[in-house]
């Protein structure tokens, strides 16, 4: 995969550096379209609220406002552990910022276990994706729980995706290829990582509170 | 790497800037905010369901956003371009957004 | 990236011949170098570009008669869907930024690669998987697709074509945009060389600029869309069927939210090129730089608002229809800017009329036509009455064919020796040019004509009264199919035997025919530093113009 890279040297000095700065803006560039990837979905939900006011309204009433708000205050909580890991690499506390990490993997895998029961539970009364139980529902009801599970859905995916990162930076930084020098990925995963808590920011008022 | 090339010369340069730390303090008071802002939307929407909960969601959600871009996401340290993409790509979501809405608001 | 030593041959070689210990097919295939790549694209486009021909003219062969010819209706309904999807997802939305984004970007910045190499080579590959994935849809499930390359909703959740895997493909597709635009910004933003300020970068670098904005932030957005088909033709989420609540004009909402402003991802690379290729053939600077680098911007930001004017006749509240109708005729100001401008530098200008001038020109002359009956589909009153007619496809044509599609042959016939190495005849070229214009606009211009008379786009059988204009249109796709296969012969030829190119043939002044041609794979021998603008011509002496050295 490296001929381009073998002839980045020439031989007479000049050598390509690594440009952090760039990659950042890279990763930034990646959030974005992360950002809209959900946008698309929120245009969604505001169009069909203001459609289906009340279906929203007695719908939302079905989920469990106390298993939201532990999953929002999980997600904060592993947040702050992450940027703590983050701080502590930087200061060359390598075993502080992999008990760090670990935490935050402990706390997402913490997240999913609940929204996992919150959807066996929402199942078990016949209310998921492609069950008929749903197109029985008073208008708007079905398309609140659709969009609730695709929403969620979508966000869970990302929270998982997260964890396969963590764990990969997690062994990178016991194997040494991540250090405080070079602790660009770390930094990269974090900042993904609080994108996806930002995004369930914007879940829980939507889907728990407001409706 | 003294006869390095330009480009080299500034990435070289600006490596030494990347590391500005931030005080686990701040990012502790942080979360705390964060938690009491959460707290604080819960209960709002508990107790005063309607124009209130749905008032208080609206205000106190962005700022929590805004709070996690700006510490956690340390765009408060970053230089200003960062600040400004970031912004350019929620305005053109608020856009597309809110032509939408005017659609569906005028049927 | 290693830093082992390598010998000079990275500075002065080609990059056409590669390094001894990388030769062959495996050369290519792992390369990361962005020319490379560049040609990577050019070849896999060529070929679905060839595909999406034949089948158009197949589609104008059926429709030289009324009454059926060589297929039925159900084969019509593939044949257009196949032909849109294949010519905009495969051909035109990679089209100039894959091919002349990845060659000549790093060149004209005075870098020597683009910022994230492996994702370049990465996006290839993606891009190579969509394509896959899109073309299965022809043998996977019960029939192709048959929904057109916009998968309206409720037929595209209903249909018992392979939609989902066509739909699949788009997404995958869009992965692939989305990573070349932010290789592109990310260049941009930190690999200009020397001295070279936003305001001293070559107009191409701008149009890519603005489009690389577009692909990034737009085409998450139909990414999600065209998921939530697949799943609603999986799990029946009802987001779009009527039937369980959903919306289908929602469904056309978020569609054109991409698909509009990914217009602008097919257009302003071209623009670009135009900008480019017009100071060296007129020996001057650029009239209003300045202003056409901002009216870049100005069209992609612009360019989100008015998406709307695809929807006019679906039932859309008045509001937003006036209000869209006006944001679209806001795009023409700064169209009309460049187009001013480029006007302005032709003006009292020493032309030399060559081959890239020449398809310029054509692109200025096509584009006008489609930017103007644009302003009959955005005017709400004309739009209700050519909406949905052969006028539409007319004028898409216009705008993406004699736009896109033209610019990118300018952009061709204009990097070709710098690209290769070799020039190619310019006397067959020239031929295959005026068959290509007068192929085109025998082939659009009576589309125009027949939806001003009332013949839908999209039927497979029309009424004897409009056979004239389809029987001429059919004709002209004859022609123009001709001039492309002229054109692509002789470039081929001129690939391999064409005689040895200059550095700069042209006498063009930006800094990627300050390098050898064909460039080594380091893309210059010293990095370049940058003291003036982009087009500054005032070392050149008159009849100085294509000879060697000239800046």
């Amino acid at each position: 995969m490296n001929t381009h890279a073998d002839t980045m040297n020439d031989g007479g000095g000049h050598v390509m550096h690594k440009d952090p700065e760039g990659a950042k803006t890279g990763m930034w560039l990646f959030l974005f379209t992360e950002i809209l990837l959900f946008g698309g979905l929120f245009i969604i939900y505001a169009i069909y609220r203001g459609m289906y006011t009340e279906g929203f309204h007695h719908a939302a009433g079905e989920l469990n406002i106390l298993l939201g708000v532990t999953n929002t205050v999980v997600l904060l909580t592993s947040s702050l552990t992450m940027v703590l890991g983050v701080s502590a690499l930087q200061r060359r506390k390598r075993g502080l910022a992999q008990l760090y990490l670990a935490a935050t993997l402990l706390l997402a895998g913490t997240f999913l276990l609940i929204k996992f029961f919150e959807w066996g539970a929402k199942r078990s009364h016949g209310i998921f994706p492609g069950m008929e139980h749903l197109h029985d529902l008073p208008p708007g009801e079905g398309v609140f729980f659709n969009l609730y599970f695709m929403m969620t859905g979508l966000h869970g995916i990302h929270v998982i995706i997260g964890m396969i990162v963590m764990t990969v930076v997690y062994n990178r930084i016991q194997s040494g290829s991540i250090t405080h020098e070079n602790q660009g990925i770390l930094e990269y995963s974090g900042l993904y990582w609080h994108l996806v808590d930002l995004i369930w920011i914007f879940l829980l008022p939507l889907f728990y509170l407001t409706a | 790497m003294e006869s390095t090339t330009t480009l080299s010369a500034e990435y070289a340069h600006e490596d030494h800037e990347e590391s500005h730390v931030v005080p686990d303090r701040t990012q502790f008071n942080v979360y705390v905010i964060l938690i009491l802002l959460t707290a604080a939307t819960v209960f709002a929407s508990v107790k005063f369901p309607g124009p209130i909960g749905i008032g208080t969601a609206l205000v106190v959600t962005p700022v929590k956003g805004t709070l996690i871009a700006m510490f956690f996401m340390h765009l408060k340290y970053e230089k200003p371009v960062f600040v400004i993409m970031f912004l350019v790509a929620l305005a053109i979501l608020a856009l597309v957004m809110g032509l939408t809405i005017l659609d569906y608001l005028h049927r | 990236m290693t830093e082992s030593p390598a010998g000079s041959w990275g500075r002065t070689g080609s990059y056409l011949d590669g390094p001894s210990s990388r030769t062959g097919l495996m050369g290519w295939l792992t390369t990361t170098d962005h020319k490379r790549i560049a040609l990577m694209y050019l070849a896999a486009m060529g070929v679905f570009f060839l595909v999406g021909m034949t089948i158009g003219l197949l589609i104008r062969l059926e429709l030289m008669q009324p009454g059926e010819q060589f297929y039925g209706a159900k084969t019509y309904n593939t044949f257009f869907t196949l032909h849109g999807v294949i010519m905009i997802f495969l051909f035109i939305v990679p089209g100039i930024p894959a091919v002349f984004g990845n060659f000549i970007l790093p060149l004209q910045l005075g870098a020597e690669d683009v910022a994230f190499p492996k994702l370049n080579l990465l996006s290839w590959y993606v891009y190579m998987a969509g394509a896959a994935i899109a073309l299965t849809s022809l043998y996977a499930g019960d029939s192709p697709p048959d929904t057109g390359w916009t998968f309206y909703a409720p037929y595209s959740i209903n249909s018992g074509g392979s939609v989902s895997w066509a739909v699949l493909g788009a997404f995958v597709l869009g992965f692939s945009s989305i990573l070349t635009g932010m290789n592109f910004i990310v260049t941009i933003h930190r690999l200009r060389a020397k001295g070279m300020g936003f305001f001293r970068m070559p107009l191409f670098c701008w149009g890519l600029y603005a489009t690389s904005w577009i692909q990034v932030i737009a085409t998450p957005v139909v990414g999600i869309t065209l998921v939530l088909v697949v799943m609603e033709r999986l799990l029946g989420i009802g987001l779009f069927d009527p039937s369980l609540g959903g919306d289908p004009i929602l469904y056309q909402h978020l569609f054109w939210i991409y698909s509009h402003p990914v217009v602008y991802v097919m257009i302003l690379p071209a623009m670009g090129v135009i900008s480019d290729i017009l100071p060296p053939f007129c020996g001057r600077t650029i009239f209003g730089y300045r202003a056409i680098a901002i009216s870049s911007m100005a069209i992609a930001v612009v360019g989100y608002g008015v998406w709307g004017h695809h929807m006019f006749t679906v039932g859309m509240s008045d509001t937003a229809r006036w209000v869209f109708s006006l944001l679209t005729f806001l795009v023409a100001i700064p169209t009309g800017v460049k187009i001013f401008n480029w006007t302005a530098t032709l003006y009292r200008a020493s032309i030399e009329l060559r081959v890239p001038l020449l398809y310029a020109l054509g692109f200025i002359f096509l584009f006008s036509i489609g930017g103007l009956t644009g302003l009959v589909n955005g005017a709400l009153s004309t739009d209700i009455h050519v909406h949905d007619t052969a006028f539409i496809v007319g004028h898409f044509h216009y705008t993406m064919f004699g736009g896109a599609g033209i610019g990118l042959f300018a952009a061709l016939h204009f990097w070709f020796p710098k690209m290769f190495g070799r020039m190619y005849n310019e006397k067959i070229a020239t031929w295959a040019w005026g068959l290509i214009m007068v192929g085109f606009n025998t082939l659009y211009f009576p589309m125009l004509v027949l939806g001003i008379m009332g013949m839908p786009r999209r039927y497979h059988d029309y009424l004897p009264q409009f056979q004239v204009p389809h029987f001429i249109s059919t004709v002209g796709s004859w022609i123009l199919a001709t001039g492309i296969i002229l054109m692509i012969v002789n470039l081929i030829r001129s690939a391999r035997k064409g005689r040895k190119a200059p550095n700069n043939p042209w006498g063009a002044t930006t800094l990627e025919w300050t390098t050898t041609s064909p460039p080594p794979l380091l893309n210059f021998a010293t990095l370049p530093e940058v003291k003036t603008g982009p087009y500054d011509f005032s070392g050149r002496k008159p009849g100085q113009s294509h000879e060697e050295g000239a800046s």
